[in-house]
């Protein structure tokens, strides 16, 4: 029996702008959609004309769970988005050229050629670069919390974790501290149901994930992670109670991994019949017919922001293109850093 | 100055700090109240207060990857592994991301790890290692390992000024048993520069740590043979320059470590020393290092596995015949 609150799909226009979005604000989240989904679908046709160096990694089905928490997020939040999370580097405003540049291992990407795929972040943006071992990223997030709540600032700081990443001790020992000291956190679980080949129940043996935050003293919630307004509504109540002090949440986001763990993966372990259900509710189509039926988006504002993220993916891959390769005569610098480094956008 | 313990002056170093610097902060498990497993912590969240002297779960885990990220916000954090053998539970955190973070993202890490460290109390497998090799092998991190009050105040300042992730090794047996002359008030001891503990000029040792005073002992017992002491103080950075500067002066180098031999810092050093000063020895370089076993418990073992006063005094007069 589930322990976690399992929230409700969002309904009305009404109660979306109860939530805090205006009509912009409703299609600025699709075009982050469609953003997202694009820039994995060109990443895709990269890789195959054999411009990514090494592999690549999606989260085709992630879109609302990733664009939504990261909609809810404020300008001076931080996180930690995983590889399935890249609606979270658009939603923050990063550059699809330079996500590009990053595929290829080019100079301009964010980590300038020294790591590859998502493992990058805009510190600007409050983003900090994912490592391979992801649980791991989940104690850095909590630390953020815990300089915030040292320091009294209302700011709140998102972790993300998959449900594969839950079995780690991180997860435990990191949640722990954050409960025990009420941070102004919220631990985000893009829950897509596949841990590489290993399916939910032999990852966790509850019946969500997000069951698990009661051992911990916060609330867990569990939300359909195809209904970017749903996401939404439930992020940003967590976020917004993290900020008010009432600390930390475990949100836990339902999708299905549409693709393989990564592109050299098939997939062929997953019942195709599971695929076949979850494409009814694949999150941008879902997203699309809800404008059309409850926000009266119009054949003209469709096809113009279809167009318009058409052209910036285009303009993006010329751009990222034209970025040169990396020295490897640089090879060595910044192993150890400068003291005037300090005076980073993080460190403010 | 006033005479110290090492531990006192520790303890000093991380009081100045905090009493400077609001962004500093201590967490660990048992650090507040009870002022930490060895009292480095005595008074200071009566001082400094719950927030900036946190009690932290029993979570290496979350204690590192939690520093980690409020070094990212601004914070100087020190996390403290109750004994350095428990910083195995936070390699990841230390290793996979506070190492990289700055070469491969651009962002500083300014975290300092205090690591007590050493034997020579039946502490036995768990209580008593000297890590600071696996350490000094990661592109990114910095290991420190002062043998002196003073430097043991200076460097610990040193450490958390410094901008990158800092191993403070701080050996346990030298925390009460050694007692100096510290400078007052705020003063900082260079992370990558030696120490000239003895002027000699027949044999080299190269050391640190603890391992100071056992060469230092051992050259009283000869009077026949003039020994020179480098305390290496950083073994990442180290100071090559000031090793080879005494290899050319002596010709005959020992190199001298409490951690065990195979993969030691001391082979690097003996490694160095044989590329760029091949033409000045006049003897092979010698090491004497623990044997390849974990740190045993009972105290003929101990005895058997930490190197000795005599181990020592051998050494040196190998190399001295030589």
């Amino acid at each position: 029996m589930a322990i976690a609150r399992e929230a409700e799909p969002v309904g009305s226009l009404h109660e979306v702008k109860e939530a805090g979005l205006d009509r912009e604000d409703l299609l600025g989240i699709y075009r982050n959609m469609l953003i997202t989904r694009g820039v994995e679908e060109r990443g895709h046709i990269l890789y195959k004309q054999g411009k990514i160096p090494g592999s690549f990694y999606t989260g085709r089905g992630n879109e609302a769970a990733s664009v939504g928490v990261a909609t809810a997020m404020g300008p001076d939040d931080v996180g930690t988005p995983l590889h399935r999370d890249m609606g979270v580097h658009i939603t923050r405003g990063v550059e699809p050229w330079k996500i590009f540049a990053q595929f290829m291992g080019r100079i301009d990407g964010p980590a300038r050629g020294r790591d590859g795929n998502v493992h990058m972040a805009d510190a600007n943006l409050g983003l900090i670069a994912m490592v391979s071992h992801l649980p791991a990223m989940l104690p850095v997030a909590t630390g953020c919390a815990l300089a915030f709540r040292i320091r009294e600032e209302p700011r709140v700081s998102i972790g993300w974790f998959g449900e594969g990443a839950s079995a780690r001790g991180d997860v435990h020992e990191c949640m722990t501290l954050a409960g025990t000291r009420k941070l102004p956190i919220v631990y985000v679980c893009d829950n897509n149901q596949w841990a590489y080949s290993t399916p939910t129940y032999l990852e966790y043996a509850t019946e969500h994930v997000a069951d698990r935050a009661q051992a911990y003293g916060f609330e867990g919630v569990v939300v359909d992670g195809t209904d970017v307004l749903a996401v939404y509504r439930e992020a940003k109540r967590a976020i917004e109670k993290a900020r008010a002090g009432g600390g930390p949440t475990l949100l836990e986001c339902l999708t299905l991994r549409m693709e393989g763990h990564a592109v050299h993966d098939d997939a062929f372990y997953v019942p195709k019949v599971m695929f076949e259900r979850w494409a009814e509710s694949d999150p941008v189509e879902r997203y699309r017919s809800w404008l059309r039926a409850n926000a009266d988006m119009t054949d003209d504002e469709e096809s113009s922001i279809g167009e318009q993220v058409k052209a910036l993916l285009n303009e993006a891959l010329r751009r990222a293109d034209e970025s040169s390769m990396p020295e490897a005569g640089d090879l060595t610098d910044g192993v150890y850093a400068a003291p005037e480094e300090l005076e980073t956008p993080h460190h403010k | 100055m006033s005479e110290m313990t090492y531990l006192q002056a520790i303890s000093d170093g991380l009081r100045t700090e905090m009493r400077r610097d609001k962004r500093v902060f201590v967490i660990g498990e048992d650090v507040g109240v009870y002022g930490g497993a060895f009292k480095v912590t005595l008074g200071f969240q009566e001082e400094f207060g719950p927030w900036r002297v946190i009690d932290a779960p029993l979570a290496e885990t979350a204690i590192v990857g939690g520093a980690t990220g409020a070094a990212m916000m601004g914070m100087r954090p020190v996390a403290e592994m109750q004994f350095s053998d428990f910083v195995s539970c936070a390699w990841d955190h230390l290793v996979t991301i506070a190492a990289k973070q700055h070469w491969r993202a651009g962002t500083p890490i300014p975290i300092v790890l205090r690591l007590p460290s050493g034997g020579g109390f039946s502490g036995g497998p768990f209580h008593s290692q000297n890590p600071e090799s696996s350490f000094a092998h990661i592109p990114g991190l910095k290991c420190v390992c002062p043998s002196t009050p003073e430097d043991a105040k200076g460097l610990l300042i040193s450490a958390i000024e410094d901008p990158n992730p800092v191993l403070f090794f701080e050996h346990k047996h030298l925390y009460r048993r050694i007692k100096a002359e510290v400078p007052e008030g705020r003063y900082t001891t260079p992370i990558g520069k030696a120490r000239m503990h003895q002027e000699g000029t027949d044999v080299s040792v190269v050391t640190w740590g603890a391992m100071v005073y056992t060469a230092a002992e051992a050259s009283e017992q000869l009077d026949d043979v003039s020994v020179e002491i480098v305390d290496l103080r950083t073994v990442m950075p180290w100071d090559k320059a000031a090793v080879l500067e005494s290899v050319r002066k002596t010709s005959k180098v020992l190199v001298l470590h409490e951690d065990t031999r195979t993969g030691g810092f001391g082979a690097e050093i003996a490694a160095t020393i044989a590329e760029e000063a091949f033409e000045d020895l006049d003897a092979p370089v010698k090491r004497i290092a623990a044997p390849d076993t974990p740190v045993p418990f009972s105290p003929p073992l101990e005895k058997a596995f930490i190197p000795q006063v005599e181990d020592v005094v051998e050494g040196l007069r190998e190399l001295a015949a030589y």
